[in-house]
């Protein structure tokens, strides 16, 4: 069995099925954050910081960070297999977007913690 | 004469006609698919920049609105939506066609011409909302 080791999940089938949880965890906070400024116009800081300092909002965004690490990670395996022969540049871009993927990890709760 | 035979002796094109070869609708939906992922990434980081300004404090809120009087920073916002949009649309077509339906040539290409207009009329709904 061919393993793809610089992907996310441990198989073809694992990385589809992540693909697509993740992205139904993006979509819905997606929709949920562009609503609620959408509603709330005009959005004061008190409304903004209100939501953010609630439990399920910080979970919330935390979660699609998360889901936004995982989808990036194979998303951008899947270009980059396509685009880039070259194994070892491959690697190389591999290595720097699922660092800045993971930094957005750790800002996001750095970010929320604060609130 | 036989089969293999026949495949080749009949009539192939010579050269390939590059100012007539088109992709089809179905090619520039996944490649703009793509696109807006990677854009998307980088925007990632602008947008996690602008969360943490606008939630330290007033000060930092008030800025952050104030950053959007400027032109650029509108037209950036714009081009995050945009790409968001087309993303997410596009998203869910691949989510419909994972149940197995719109994956013939008619409907898969009907379907990517749909999310075209949809992406469009979200971009320009997105466009008025910010100016």
């Amino acid at each position: 069995m061919v393993t793809n080791a610089a992907s996310f999940g441990r198989s073809g089938v694992h990385d589809f099925i992540l693909l697509r949880a993740s992205g139904v965890i993006l979509a819905c906070y997606s929709i949920f954050l562009i609503g609620f400024i959408a509603c709330s116009a005009p959005l004061t800081f008190e409304i903004w910081q209100g939501l953010f300092s609630t439990l399920p909002m910080k979970v919330f965004t935390l979660l699609a960070l998360i889901a936004l690490l995982i989808h990036a990670w194979i998303g951008v395996w899947q270009v980059l297999t396509d685009y880039v022969p070259n194994t070892a540049l491959r690697g190389v871009l591999q290595f720097i977007f699922v660092v800045t993927a993971l930094s957005y990890l750790a800002a996001g709760i750095v970010i929320v913690w604060g609130v | 004469m036989e089969l293999s035979e026949q495949n080749v002796k009949k009539q192939r094109p010579v050269h390939l006609d590059l100012h007539k070869i088109r992709f089809p609708a179905t090619a520039i939906a996944s490649i703009l698919h793509r696109i807006s992922g990677v854009i998307m990434l980088f925007a990632i980081g602008i947008l996690l920049w602008l969360l943490n300004s606008s939630l330290t404090s007033a000060e930092g809120f008030a800025s952050v609105q104030s950053l959007f009087d400027n032109l650029l920073m509108k037209f950036i916002l714009w081009g995050i939506l945009t790409a968001l949009g087309y993303h997410l649309f596009g998203g869910i077509r691949h989510l419909i066609m994972d149940t197995g339906r719109w994956e013939e040539l008619t409907s898969g290409i009907a379907s990517a011409k749909a999310l075209f207009v949809i992406a469009l009329v979200f971009s320009v709904v997105v466009g008025i909302w910010i100016w």
